[in-house]
């Protein structure tokens, strides 16, 4: 793979987790309310998958999806905002952390309610398919939501019309607190898509490389009028299932195991670096790309310039991004009476 | 001007937007070779295929999101619900997503879903498929909701529900699908919402809408031949409400009582005496008063079906004793 390309990923996985623990801490100052669930762990998908996706392309997500929104191309100025709940936010302060929306790049918003990104995704499918266009709809979903009867239904209805979609489930183990092994009696969500006749297929979800490659494949396929496909991504978060969970039911030692395969650091490797062992990882602690990026250096495999200048660059950003965020004014009632029905101007009610 | 059913009527205005717009999809349960249970979509199938007028599995939460999926992606999908009974397997996408998208996105996405739903009290259908949801739809910020009453205002309220961009609920009621009265296609409709005077009268106003309003005329005439005069509204939709033409009304007759088909308690008739009563408390010569169902799952048995719901006679025996209190 091109030296480049591992750079840009890296680059966005970065400049994903970095924003996320930014986040963190303007939620903490009181910036930012409400839930707030965020996604440092598991970055290789989004930016793996939406790296395949086309401009045209309609993306549905969670509520885990500030990353998927930033991957997806919009401003972190915009996501920022939106999470203060500013004016100049792309839901105009109006949906907050969970419903970001973004009608220009066809991002179809981030939905609070498990399970219900499947019949938006396949809505969306159904006009592109009406319409006979080569886009596609990528659906993402955690592997809480698949005992939901909307999964079954929704997969029973895209396999039967053939929908133009792709399913990606983000397989953190957990359905907030409850271990897979005691929420789905089958724990591999790739196999259920057998049911239906989807293809499917269950992956390295921290290896962004990984996912970006299967995802390409998997729309190739889609655009090629197969029908829908299935990728489980397997991955972790770091965090608890929001800011208000601090995830102590999960053994220390799996979370260690998991941050030794870290999606960044898998992607240090690639680029033939020295990497450290798990041991010395866990040591690092969470917030392990500062340190990881300071073995870069002393790796020799990219001068300090190189990286600092990365670094600069996402720092200056996020800096930017929250002063913006600060100084957006409050949404008013108006746009709150304009927000509800957007279409109303042109129609006399009564 | 020709006559047509309820059904007609409806089946001619999909006809007419599916003609007018190739982003008109029809979907749901049965409503494509089958024709529609109600035979609502009756030849639309033949004349526009498989993939404009889509039979579903019976996965209503799902189907009514793919609507709210599609409409936000271009289309202006009329999804059946083949009873309201079954709506509420499709709540989710309802509440949850059809009437909150516009809102949470800050206006970017419109709703230009039309959702079908034949409903009411019809024979001994017994509890689980004799319900009214009115009154937990109407709470609803974002959902506009119609309530047809006579062939015409379900052809002319179906087009315009289509039309909108907003996510507009079609409250249909099962017993009405067989009446017949006249329908111009041509003729230019009044807004969705604006409710109409059925009936002129001095003495009180009748509120209702769907069914009952057909059955507060039928109320009205028996006043009538008893020197009572009842003005009847009938709403026509139930969000908005057009308090204006009601509250004119009511400050002309002094006496106010509303007809609902539904529950009594925490009703559309609530609403409706609450809204009005602010409006026009100091016009009131007596307190407004409500006939409604009982507040009670409805029952199999005929006799307690029909004894459950108000008839005509219950809504004139209460405009007999609102007029006695008021004097």
């Amino acid at each position: 793979m091109e030296r480049e390309l591992h750079i840009r990923f890296l680059r966005d996985m970065l400049r994903a987790r970095r924003m996320e623990e930014r986040i963190a801490q303007e939620y903490t100052r009181g910036n930012i309310g409400g839930f707030l669930h965020l996604y440092p762990g598991e970055e290789a998908v989004a930016i793996g998958v939406l790296a395949a996706a086309e401009p045209g392309d309609y993306i549905v997500s969670t509520y885990r999806e500030h990353v998927h929104a930033l991957a997806r191309g919009m401003p972190m100025r915009s996501i920022m905002a939106e999470l203060f709940g500013k004016r100049d936010g792309c839901s105009r302060g109006l949906g907050g952390s969970m419903h970001l929306f973004d009608a220009e790049r066809r991002f179809l918003g981030g939905y609070a309610i498990v399970g219900e990104t499947y019949p938006v995704a396949i809505g969306a499918a159904y006009a592109v398919m009406l319409r006979g266009l080569p886009e596609a709809v990528i659906c993402f979903f955690g592997d809480g939501a698949v005992n939901q009867g909307t999964f079954h239904e929704s997969l029973n209805m895209a396999a039967l019309w053939k929908l133009p979609v792709l399913f990606v489930c983000e397989n953190n183990h957990y359905q907030i607190g409850t271990e897979i092994h005691r929420h789905s009696a089958v724990t591999e969500v790739y196999k259920r898509a057998s049911a239906y006749n989807i293809p499917a297929a269950r992956i390295d979800g921290m290896n962004v490389e990984t996912v970006n490659r299967h995802t390409r494949d998997a729309l190739a396929r889609v655009r090629a009028g197969q029908g829908p496909q299935l990728l489980e991504c397997e991955t972790y978060r770091y965090r608890g299932h929001s800011m208000a969970d601090p995830g102590s039911y999960r053994p220390a030692v799996e979370v260690a195991a998991y941050e030794a395969d870290d999606p960044i650091a898998a992607e240090m490797r690639d680029l033939s670096l020295h990497y450290p062992d798990a041991d010395t990882l866990h040591a690092l602690g969470l917030d392990s790309s500062e340190s990881l990026g300071r073995r870069y250096v002393e790796n020799g495999h990219l001068d300090t310039a190189g990286l600092e200048a990365l670094e600069a660059d996402i720092r200056a950003e996020i800096e930017d991004a929250v002063a913006f965020a600060l100084a957006s004014p409050e949404p008013t009632l108006d746009d709150a009476w304009g927000a509800l029905r957007p279409g109303l101007i042109h129609e006399t009610l009564i | 001007m020709q006559t047509l059913s309820y059904w007609q009527a409806l089946n001619r205005a999909l006809e007419a937007e599916m003609a007018a717009d190739d982003a008109v999809i029809v979907l749901g349960e049965d409503v494509g070779l089958y024709g529609g249970t109600y035979r609502v979509t009756e030849g639309l199938y033949a004349k526009y295929g498989e993939r404009r007028v889509l039979d579903t599995p019976i996965s209503e939460g799902s189907f009514t999101g793919l609507g709210v999926g599609a409409a936000m992606a271009g289309l202006r999908p009329v999804v059946e619900i083949m009873t309201i009974n079954f709506a509420l397997l499709a709540l989710d996408a309802l509440i949850n997503m059809a009437a909150k998208i516009p809102f949470m996105s800050g206006g970017q996405f419109s709703m230009p879903l039309t959702v079908r739903m034949p409903g009411g009290v019809a024979h001994q259908l017994a509890a689980q498929h004799s319900q009214r949801l009115e009154h937990t739809l109407m709470n609803v910020a974002g959902l506009r909701i119609v309530v047809p009453a006579t062939p015409q205002d379900a052809y002319w309220q179906l087009r315009q529900a289509i039309r909108a961009d907003d996510c507009v609920i079609v409250l249909e009621h099962e017993l009405l699908n067989f009446d017949k009265g006249p329908v111009d296609e041509t003729a230019k409709a009044p807004p969705p919402h604006r409710a109409t005077v059925r009936r002129a009268g001095r003495d009180l106003t009748i509120v209702s809408y769907s069914r009952m309003a057909n059955q507060a005329l039928v109320a009205a005439e028996q006043l009538a031949t008893e020197g009572i005069e009842a003005e009847v509204i009938d709403l026509r939709s139930l969000n908005p409400i057009d308090w204006d033409t009601c509250a004119a009304s009511v400050r002309k007759t002094g006496h106010l009582l509303i007809a609902e088909e539904d529950s009594r308690f925490a009703g559309a008739g609530a609403e409706i005496s609450a809204g009005l009563t602010e409006r026009c408390f100091h016009s009131l010569h007596a307190a407004p008063m409500r006939v409604a169902a009982l507040d009670l799952p409805n029952p199999y048995n005929k006799r307690l079906e029909q004894t459950c719901i108000p008839q005509p006679p219950d809504i004139v025996a209460a405009a007999r004793a609102l007029l006695r209190d008021g004097q």
